[in-house]
């Protein structure tokens, strides 16, 4: 069964890149574009793993994260942090919230996709 | 019968004792072993008080008025229960100022003026001298009265007799020339006569001795004790009254009890004795009781002596001669001897302290004042003036006598003389305000002490001297009857209709209250000298200045030490000025080369020359000598200035530090606003940044898709590379508008105002946009109206705002059923621009976030164009850069309406800032 992936962002642009980059390796993408939007996605979908921008209207990207590594349910969830801000601070912020893997914009697509599927492990490793 | 010769051996054998005695008395004194360091001396020697006005006219006064003679006595004892708090602080004073005299001591408490010590000067010697001719008087009638021993006659006339004849002149002349030996035999600054003191201490007890056992005879030989005297004499009706006091008597005995209370004080005899001869203040606490033991022992026999008198006279004899006429009626000789000895030891005892209190108030306060300031006879070269010194008071004893001899020889048995004890008591009360005031109120003036004086001394005469003579017939008795010319108001002894007063208590009530009112007055009103100011002070305080007064002085210069000693000297003679400077210079441990001529030795010498010449004529010649004058009102000026200065320089500090705490503070808040400056700045680079990760992220995403992924269809790869060229026009406008934003607000926009018609840039920006807005499906109406009023502006910076509200607006529209609307006007001076939307509408909370860079709110429309979140910003600060105002109207589904206007008159900074 493919993995499931949601992607929070909210620049439709990246969005679009990111959806392509994970169905191109046969993940299951979902997308939500704001804090909020994506703790009920995640509670409606129980996806795998979650890339996370943090720079998101209504919520931001820590204090979902904060929330998902808060709930028993979400135990299993692999979180990979996106962010623009590439600042040690930031990423200190990030890994201390709970994130799997934390990656700045802009980033490699070859890197990212590599980040994703490690996260995934062997479940992940399904042909293109 | 008592041969003359006898009396006149009798008498001057008791002088011979009283020189030998005082002879004696100065030569324990010289070998260091003082007699009269003795309490008991001491108050003995008090007793000087006793004259023979006590001896003689205490029984005299008792057989007129009864109990009436005891105020005279009542009021020293009820002083002498003070003394410890008065006459302490007397003597403190004196000892510390070296004073002298009454005189000396008024002079220096008012700052040493020599005008005050001259005032009491007068004063004491027209007061005192008829006092000390009654003396003369009473020992020349003793004489006469023994002389008729056993008969007792009427003394006949002194005046009968040529003076060279006269026992009163021998004995003139035997106390002159007592008093000049043993009261100016050399001149030392204590002005202490310890031989003199030992004689009138030995004659206290003579007199004391001589009137008991002239009372114990009267008593008990001529009665059968006391009982036995008061039992008769209540038998006899004129008798029985002396025993009481009259109605009308209690105002007269407060009155005689004050006066005697102020003269134990002030009479100059006092004042010698009790201060100016005090070796120790502790002998003042024996004297408190010994004294006042003594007027009850010399009184316990005055009732006796009077009653036993008028029951065995029968008013045949002048009850004054009692306490000598009763032994010679009984035959006693020697006890009548006995009684003359005592009227003379009384006599000569005030006599002698008198005259050499006396004499040195008028050497020190009038004669040398004057001397040193007659020009003409050079004192001022003269090597060695303390002959002079001595000659000027033997003088002044000698005329003292003769002026009190004479006046004895024409006032004779004139009233003048008989009522002159409390005359003078009432003139030496005129000091007590001055000295009482002057040791307990720092505000008494020099001015106020005078006027005090004056008036009280010219009370004094009007209603006492005057109407004495008066009253001896020298004087016509209208005077006194009628007032002067007739005047009833002016009369001497009801004056301004004052009546029920006897004649002392009247004049001492009218003196007293115009010296202690002017006294106090003129001083509260008047200001005082920094030289009164100092010595107010010191006099006030003095029990606090003693410890340290050493140091405590004004003198603020220097002088030579030989200058010094040689001032000194001259007044002193070498020898003994040597002698004084020698102790001082052991004192301070130093040798007499060693001696430095500081403040400490200029003023060792003005205190020593005070008690040679009185403080104020000593301070006139150490101001002579000392290098630099006494501070005057211009140095303590500069005191007070320093002070002054000092307080400001203080005032200064705490201004400059309350300027550096200011600016402490301004640097901590300018160092906080840096460090918020900072914080923006680096927010500002982290949002720029981010902004411009944001477009570059997409743009390295797909570029890699489009690279990595050569098999797209056609299709996707057109879309993701029109991603890229959108993306990138972003990132390209981003980086303008953040350059143009840095540009704004460092003040370094390039700005080219023009006139110009908003209407014209309006529809230029508008067809610029038709092309978005067709795609879109947005519609946009522009109003075809005329031209507007000209603003000055500069035109592409006006563009830039409209192209920002018109692609603002487009891109909140509703695709395809979008509708912007544009209008213009002209209204209060300025022209406005409303852009309006039908898009979702802004919450009124986010009407002002909208205009802070970067802060955009999400609407989530996707697809179109993002912005940049500088637009509204930008847009915002061009419209205030010319004078006008930006904002939006809207609420949540109502669409916006993005309004600006621009004055019509654009402020002077934006029309002049050309090309900065």
């Amino acid at each position: 069964m493919a993995a499931k992936i949601l992607i929070v962002d909210d620049e439709p642009n990246i969005v679009l890149s990111l959806e392509f980059l994970m169905q191109h390796q046969g993940w299951e993408t979902s997308v939500a574009q704001d804090g909020e939007a994506a703790l009920e996605a995640l509670a409606g979908q129980s996806p795998d793993l979650v890339i996370l921008d943090v720079m998101l209207p209504r919520m931001s990207g820590f204090d979902v994260c904060e929330r998902v590594r808060a709930d028993p349910r979400w135990r299993h969830v692999r979180i990979l942090m996106l962010t623009a801000k590439g600042r040690e601070a930031e990423v200190a912020r990030g890994m201390r919230a709970g994130a799997d893997a934390y990656v700045t914009k802009p980033f490699s697509t070859k890197e990212l996709v590599d980040h994703v599927r490690r996260l995934l492990g062997e479940k992940g490793r399904s042909p293109p | 019968m008592l041969q003359e010769w006898v009396i006149v051996l009798f008498s001057f054998a008791y002088l011979g004792v009283l020189f030998g005695i005082a002879y004696y008395g100065d030569k324990r004194a010289e070998r260091g072993r003082s007699i009269i360091a003795n309490p008991w001396i001491y108050s003995l020697s008090l007793a000087v008080y006793c004259t023979t006005w006590t001896f003689y006219g205490s029984v005299g006064r008792a057989s007129s008025s009864g109990v009436g003679f005891l105020p005279v006595y009542l009021g020293p004892t009820l002083m002498v229960a003070l003394w410890w708090y008065v006459m302490r602080k007397i003597i403190r004073i004196s000892k510390v100022h070296r004073i002298t005299s009454i005189a000396d001591f008024v002079a220096s408490r008012y700052g040493k003026s020599h005008l005050l010590g001259g005032l009491v000067t007068v004063i004491a010697v027209v007061g005192v001298i008829p006092y000390v001719a009654l003396q003369l008087k009473a020992i020349s009638a003793s004489f006469t009265m023994l002389l008729h021993f056993p008969d007792v006659l009427a003394p006949a006339k002194a005046a009968a007799r040529p003076f060279t004849q006269d026992t009163a002149f021998h004995i003139a002349i035997a106390l002159a020339v007592f008093t000049i030996l043993y009261g100016t035999r050399h001149l030392d600054a204590t002005e202490r006569h310890e031989g003199m003191v030992t004689a009138i201490a030995f004659e206290s007890l003579v007199k004391l001795f001589a009137f008991v056992a002239v009372g114990a005879f009267v008593t008990f030989g001529l009665y059968d004790g006391f009982g036995d005297i008061f039992e008769r004499a209540h038998r006899v009706p004129e008798l029985e009254r002396l025993m009481t006091v009259s109605g009308s008597g209690y105002g007269t005995w407060a009155f005689l009890t004050l006066l005697s209370m102020l003269s134990i004080l002030f009479l100059p005899r006092q004042f010698q004795i009790s201060v100016v001869e005090n070796v120790d203040e502790s002998h003042l606490r024996k004297a408190i009781w010994l004294f006042p033991l003594y007027l009850l022992l010399i009184n316990v026999f005055v009732l006796p002596i009077a009653l036993g008198g008028l029951m065995h006279f029968g008013g045949t004899v002048d009850a004054d001669t009692f306490v000598l006429t009763l032994p010679m009626a009984g035959q006693r000789e020697g006890l009548a001897l006995f009684a003359y000895l005592g009227g003379l030891s009384a006599g000569t005892g005030m006599v002698i302290v008198e005259a050499i209190a006396l004499s040195t108030m008028v050497c020190n306060d009038l004669v040398m004042p004057l001397l040193l300031r007659w020009k003409a006879l050079r004192l001022d070269a003269w090597a060695d003036l303390s002959g002079v010194l001595l000659l000027v008071r033997r003088l002044a004893i000698a005329a003292i006598l003769i002026f009190a001899y004479i006046y004895f020889r024409v006032a004779g048995e004139a009233y003048a003389l008989v009522a002159i004890g409390l005359i003078s008591f009432a003139a030496v009360a005129q000091f007590a305000p001055s000295i009482l005031g002057g040791i307990y109120w720092r505000g008494g003036t020099k001015a106020g002490a005078a006027a005090g004086l004056l008036a009280g001394f010219a009370v004094w005469v009007y209603t006492l001297a005057l109407p004495s003579l008066a009253k001896s017939g020298w004087l016509p008795a209208a005077f006194l009857e009628e007032g002067p010319f007739g005047v009833g108001l002016l009369r001497p002894q009801q004056l301004f209709g004052l009546t029920g007063f006897d004649e002392i208590s009247h004049s001492l009530f009218w003196s007293m209250l115009a010296n202690v009112g002017l006294y106090v007055g003129v001083s509260v009103s008047g200001r005082r000298s920094v030289e009164e100011t100092s010595q107010a002070g010191l006099f006030v305080d003095v029990f606090r200045h003693t410890e340290t007064w050493e140091r405590a002085r004004l003198w603020r210069g220097s002088a030579s030490v030989d200058d010094l000693l040689r001032l000194l000297g001259r007044f002193l003679g070498p020898e003994r000025a040597r002698e004084a400077f020698l102790a001082h210079a052991r004192r301070r441990g130093l040798a007499l080369e060693d001696l430095p001529g500081d403040a400490d030795l200029v003023h060792f010498t003005e205190t020593h020359l005070a008690g040679a010449i009185g403080s104020a004529s000593a301070r006139v010649l150490i101001a002579s000598t000392v290098q630099e004058e006494p501070p005057g009102i211009a140095e303590v000026m500069d005191i007070l200035d320093e002070a002054s200065q000092v307080r400001s320089y203080s005032r200064e500090l705490e201004q400059k530090s309350r300027e550096l705490e200011a600016a402490t503070a301004e640097l901590r808040a300018a160092n906080l606003r840096l460090q918020e400056l900072d914080r923006m700045k680096d927010d500002f680079m982290s949002t720029v940044t981010h902004e411009l990760r944001t477009p570059l992220t997409s743009i390295r995403s797909f570029s890699e898709i489009l690279l990595d992924h050569p098999g797209l269809s056609p299709e996707e790869r057109r879309r993701f590379l029109g991603i890229i060229v959108k993306e990138t026009e972003r990132l390209t406008r981003l980086i303008n508008q953040t350059l143009d934003m840095a540009k704004i607000e460092a003040g370094q926009a390039d700005w080219r105002p023009a006139e110009l018609d908003v209407s014209e840039v309006v529809r230029e920006a508008a067809e610029a946009t038709t092309q978005l807005f067709r795609e879109r499906g947005v519609e946009l109406s522009v109003p075809a109206a005329g031209p507007l009023p000209p603003v000055s502006v500069d035109r592409d910076r006006l563009t830039q705002v409209v192209l920002n509200l018109l692609s603002n607006a487009v891109r909140h529209c509703p695709p395809g059923r979008g509708r912007v609307e544009v209008r213009l006007a002209a209204a209060d001076g300025a022209v406005r621009v409303e852009v309006q939307d039908n898009g979702p509408g802004i919450a009124p909370a986010d009407h002002e976030k909208i205009f802070v860079r970067f802060r955009q709110l999400n609407d989530a429309l996707a697809g179109g164009p993002r912005g940049t979140g500088l637009g509204l910003a930008i847009s915002r600060r061009i419209v205030e850069h010319f004078g006008g105002r930006l904002w939006v109207e809207s609420d949540l589904g109502k669409g916006a309406t993005f309004c600006f206007v621009l004055p019509l008159e654009a402020p002077a900074a934006a029309r002049g800032a050309g090309t900065s």
